[in-house]
C-alpha cells in the first residue's frame, strides 16, 4: 500500500508530501505519525506541503487534525512550503488553520521547531 | 422574397458618383463626419458604393454572411474599428450607413415614378439590405468598443497591484484604488507568488491609497493576511487613515490577529526589529 515516508532527524519527525494527498493516503499518515510519535517521543513535526499544488476541504482538514494530534502528543509542528494557490484554496474554502504554525521553507520551519522545542 | 431587380442595381451603378457626393452631403449634415477627414470619408462612401454595387451585380442573396459579402464585412468592420478607436460614438458610426438611405431612395423614387408598387417593392429590399449592414457595423463597433475597454482594464489591474521589496526579507504593496474581489485576488496571488520567489518572511500591506474600507474590503484583506499567514509569512497592514480606522471601529468589523499600523515607516520599522535588524544615524 502506498504510504507517505516519515522521517527522524534527531529529536524530530520530518513528513514531505510529495504526491497527491488522496483521502486513505492522508488517513494512513495521520495512523502512522500518530504512532511513530508515541514510539519515538519526538519534539517536533516538520510537515513539508511544498510539492502539493492541489488541495480539497478534506485534505485541508486533515492537514489541521495532523497538526492538531501532533500537539496534543507534546510534538511541536510546522507546517512549511504552502504553495500560494494552495494558500488561496484553503482561505477560500474558509480552513485557515487556526493554531498550526506555518513557516515559508525547510530551512525557517526547522529553525522555528528548534526554538519552539527547546524553549519549553 | 422579392429580389432587387436588374433595373434598380443598374440605376444605382449609373448614379454611382451622385450617389457618393449626396451621402457625403447628408453626412456631412448630420454631424456624424466631426473629427473626421473629409478626404478619408469622400474615399470611404466611394469604396463602400463601389462594393455594394459589384455585390448587388452578381446578384447574390442578401444573407451577408455568405462568402460574397466577405469583402463588404471586413470593409464594414474596419471602419468601425477606426471609428471606435477615433472615438466616435456609435450613433455617428452607425449613420454612416444609414445616411445611405436618402440618397438610394431619392434615386429609386426617379427611376420607378410611375410604377408605385415595383418602387415599394424595391425600397423595402434595399432598406433591408442597409439596415443589415448598418446593424452589422453596429456590432463590430461594440467588439472593438469592449476590446478597447478589456484591454484598459487589465492594464490598470497590472499597473495597480506592484509588489515592492523594501528589504532583505520585507514586502510592501502599495494598494491604489477601490478593492473588488477581482483585484484582491490579482493583488493577492502576485504577492504570494512574490513571497515564494523571495522567501521574504513579513510583507506590509499599504492600504493609504485605498479610499474607502467596507465589510467587503475588509474581509478580502483578511483573506490575504490569512493566506500570507499559512504560506508561513507575517503581515502587517499600514495606512490606516482615521476615517477608516473609526469606519472599521463603526463597522464592528473584527480585524483581530492583524497587526495595523497607521503609516508604512511604523510598518517598516516593526518589520526590521522582528528581523533583528538596527538602524542607526551614521555620525
Amino acid at each position: 500500500m502506498e504510504r507517505i515516508p516519515i522521517l527522524q532527524m534527531g529529536d524530530f519527525l520530518l513528513v514531505t508530501i510529495q504526491v497527491d494527498m488522496h483521502d486513505q493516503l492522508a488517513l494512513t499518515l495521520q495512523d502512522d505519525l500518530s504512532e511513530r510519535i508515541s514510539r519515538t517521543s519526538a519534539r517536533g513535526v516538520l510537515i513539508d506541503i511544498s510539492a502539493l499544488d492541489m488541495v480539497d476541504s478534506f485534505i485541508g482538514r486533515m492537514i489541521g487534525m495532523i497538526s492538531g494530534l501532533s500537539r496534543i502528543m507534546d510534538a511541536e509542528t510546522v507546517l512549511v512550503g504552502m504553495q500560494p494557490a494552495v494558500a488561496i484554496t484553503l482561505v477560500e474554502l474558509g480552513m485557515t488553520l487556526p493554531g498550526v504554525s506555518t513557516a515559508l521553507n525547510v530551512e525557517r520551519g526547522m529553525k522555528l521547531l528548534r526554538e519552539r522545542a527547546y524553549s519549553q | 422574397m422579392a429580389a432587387l431587380q436588374q433595373t434598380t442595381v443598374d440605376s444605382l451603378k449609373r448614379s454611382e458618383s451622385q450617389l457618393a457626393s449626396h451621402w457625403q452631403a447628408d453626412l456631412e449634415a448630420s454631424g456624424a463626419t466631426r473629427n473626421l477627414k473629409a478626404d478619408d470619408i469622400r474615399q470611404q462612401t466611394a469604396e463602400f458604393l463601389r462594393l455594394l454595387i459589384s455585390v448587388l451585380e452578381k446578384r447574390s442573396t442578401h444573407n451577408i454572411t455568405t462568402a460574397e459579402w466577405d469583402e463588404i464585412r471586413q470593409f464594414l468592420e474596419k471602419l468601425s474599428h477606426q471609428r471606435a478607436i477615433a472615438g466616435q460614438d456609435s450613433q455617428q458610426t452607425a449613420s454612416f450607413i444609414f445616411a445611405l438611405k436618402g440618397p438610394v431612395f431619392a434615386q429609386l423614387q426617379a427611376q420607378y415614378a410611375d410604377q408605385p408598387a415595383v418602387l415599394a417593392e424595391q425600397l423595402w429590399e434595399i432598406s433591408q439590405l442597409l439596415d443589415v449592414l448598418g446593424m452589422h457595423t453596429i456590432r463590430t463597433y461594440q467588439k472593438s468598443r469592449e476590446a478597447v475597454i478589456k484591454r484598459q482594464q487589465e492594464e490598470l489591474l497590472e499597473l495597480s497591484t506592484p509588489v515592492v521589496k523594501l528589504w532583505e526579507g520585507v514586502l510592501a504593496l502599495p494598494m491604489i484604488g477601490t478593492l473588488d474581489s477581482q483585484r484582491t485576488q490579482v493583488v493577492m496571488e502576485s504577492l504570494l507568488q512574490r513571497i515564494v520567489d523571495t522567501g521574504s518572511e513579513i510583507a506590509i500591506i499599504d492600504i493609504t491609497g485605498v479610499p474607502t474600507v467596507d465589510t467587503l474590503v475588509a474581509q478580502h484583506l483578511l483573506k490575504t493576511v490569512t493566506a500570507i499567514r499559512l504560506m508561513g509569512a507575517d503581515c502587517i497592514i499600514s495606512g490606516v487613515r482615521p476615517q477608516i480606522a473609526q469606519t472599521i471601529v463603526h463597522l464592528g468589523l473584527d480585524l483581530q490577529g492583524v497587526v495595523t499600523k497607521a503609516n508604512l515607516a511604523d510598518a517598516l520599522a516593526l518589520a526590521l526589529r522582528r528581523l533583528g535588524v538596527t538602524v542607526t544615524k551614521a555620525v
